[in-house]
């Protein structure tokens, strides 16, 4: 599963790195940039659906094929099942990120040269990725084990994909246009947005043009929104959702 | 004797439903027990209990005077699973390695119960490619790995050939021989016989009996069956003198219980030449199983 997702990913992204390239040259923008803002767009999607594609079953299928029961009888803590099962998926999801973006960094050095290029988006990118994509590893754990069916994890962890990065968004939107810049659009909405770590990704990883167009709008000087808030939810989510896992896979009973 | 495995009282309920009810019997060091039962009595609860993966509603269980699922507890357990799983994509010789690095065993021990199993020429192959019986051997042979003090088989010789039970129960004989208590879940009541040291039966979570196989059919009362060939023409008058029926012209059969088994072998005796063979045969397990289970005796 891990090999699929990772070649999707290198396809994607290396075709939008590809647009990109033709943009920047356009633009006269550092083509790296253009590039990550475009990976960034694409990976909000699928990095989150990678993660959870790799840990619905972790937990729900070891119950169902019966080896939960055989692991837990040898001296091994769950915490450390766990933990073992996050490092693993973490490598794959980490392997399968880095090549797509090398692949994408290669495309943009061919066409364009290494003159003027900032790698600093990509390697931001590259971190933030492995931030969203380990909390959302984390979340699937914990619906893997609280659901024990891995039929019925795998439908639950679309559902919650769905609502976190799609659906998410659109309410936050819609809830913005009922609003029309009265007392949620800056008193809530920043806290919100900075709450759901896709979110959280999504504009760390813009470009300052992009942010001040989106904030500007909204409350700019709002401190959550700055980028220690976001860094702070993008970096706790990871923790949050594997202690989550951990509280619920306790008490399960294999 | 050490105790290795000591369960009082235990009970496990689901809501209103009681799985395992009031439940107390102990195993000492290298005392081979049969735990018998229909499905649905409570055997496999009653092993995940010792192995600590369900909680007890009340009561208590010792694995080697530590509670179940303890680090002590687990590190002197063997366990194999009644459908035993392995991941498929692993060879025998890696999955069994893996076991013994939790174990942390010496990565030889692996090897050499590989070849204990039988299984060295298949040690290579992805378990994937495994027969059941195959897949048995290495549940077994992750279950003996180091010696545990405890090991618990559930259903463990489900699956395998013949020839293969008696392999198994050699390597049962040789761990408990070796020390270890071993508590064995199995239906195959006929090989259990012989194999075991005692003979627990559970019906509905209530564990009706407990004791060896001699003081089973004491206790249960089940008549002990005497078939005598006399020489010929004298059959009539053997079933008159002892009270059995006449089957043919030389077989007469009667039936009789336990403590009178000696008093009814001394009358034949005292009848002299007129008796040419005498065959004896008690209950069998199968007889007694389906007694004590259907009767729910109680037995201390």
């Amino acid at each position: 599963m891990g090999d699929d997702s990772g070649c999707t990913d290198e396809f994607v992204c290396s075709g939008f790195n590809a647009c990109g390239g033709a943009t920047a040259g356009n633009l006269g923008v550092d083509p790296l940039t253009v590039a990550a803002t475009s990976i960034t767009t694409l990976s909000v999607y699928l990095v989150p659906l990678i993660a959870l594609l790799l840990s619905f079953d972790a937990i729900a299928g070891e119950i169902e094929r019966g080896t939960l029961a055989l692991n837990l009888a040898y001296p091994l803590s769950r915490a450390q099942i766990l933990i073992g099962k996050f490092l693993a998926h973490f490598l794959v999801l980490a392997f399968a990120v880095a090549v797509g973006l090398m692949l994408s960094a290669a495309l943009v050095i061919v066409q364009n040269g290494l003159v003027g290029l900032s790698f600093l988006p990509l390697v931001r990118l590259f971190f933030t990725s492995l931030a969203l994509g380990a909390t959302f590893l984390g979340i699937g754990y914990a619906v893997s084990a609280s659901v024990r069916q891995p039929g019925v994890a795998s439908g639950v962890v679309i559902i919650i994909w769905l609502v976190l990065v799609v659906l998410y968004d659109l309410s936050l939107l819609g809830v913005l246009v009922a609003d029309d810049g009265g007392g949620f659009t800056t008193t809530f909405f920043p806290y919100f947005l900075v709450a759901n770590p896709a979110d959280a990704f999504r504009l760390l990883n813009m470009p300052d043009v992009a942010v001040d167009a989106l904030t500007s709008g909204v409350n700019a000087a709002s401190p959550v929104a700055g980028t220690w808030g976001l860094l702070v939810s993008l970096l706790g989510w990871p923790f949050f959702a594997l202690l989550a896992a951990w509280l619920v896979f306790r008490k399960v009973e294999p | 004797m050490m105790t290795t495995l000591k369960i009082l009282n235990s009970r496990k309920s689901y809501g209103a439903l009681e799985v395992v009810s009031d439940v107390s019997f102990e195993v000492a060091a290298g005392e081979r027990v049969a735990l018998l039962g229909h499905n649905g009595a409570g055997k496999t609860t009653l092993i995940r209990m010792i192995l600590g993966l369900t909680p007890l509603t009340s009561g208590m269980i010792k694995v080697m005077d530590h509670a179940p699922g303890s680090r002590v507890a687990r590190c002197s357990i063997g366990y194999l699973p009644e459908s035993v799983a392995f991941q498929g994509a692993l060879s025998g010789r890696e999955q069994l390695r893996h076991f013994a690095r939790l174990k942390s065993l010496p990565i030889q021990k692996a090897d050499d119960l590989l070849e204990r199993v039988g299984l060295a020429h298949a040690a290579d192959r992805k378990i994937r490619t495994y027969s059941k019986g195959m897949r048995q051997r290495v549940g077994l042979a992750q279950a003996i790995l180091g010696k545990p003090k405890l090991a618990l088989l559930d259903e463990p010789t489900s699956g395998l050939d013949p020839i293969s039970r008696h392999e198994f129960y050699d390597i049962v004989q040789e761990l408990s021989d070796g020390g270890t208590a071993v508590l064995l879940s199995s239906h195959a009541l006929t090989e259990l016989a012989s194999r075991t040291d005692r003979i627990a039966i559970m019906s509905k979570g209530k564990l009706v009996a407990n004791a060896d196989l001699t003081t089973l059919r004491r206790q249960a009362a089940m008549p002990i069956n005497v078939r005598i060939t006399t020489t010929s023409k004298e059959s009539d008058r053997v079933a008159g003198e002892m009270g059995g029926t006449r089957k043919n012209g030389q077989v007469v059969e009667l039936t009789c219980l336990q403590n009178e088994k000696m008093a009814t072998l001394a009358r034949l005796t005292a009848l002299g030449s007129i008796i040419s063979d005498v065959e004896i045969s008690p209950p069998s397990l199968e007889e007694l199983y389906r007694k004590i289970s259907s009767s729910e005796l109680e037995m201390k």
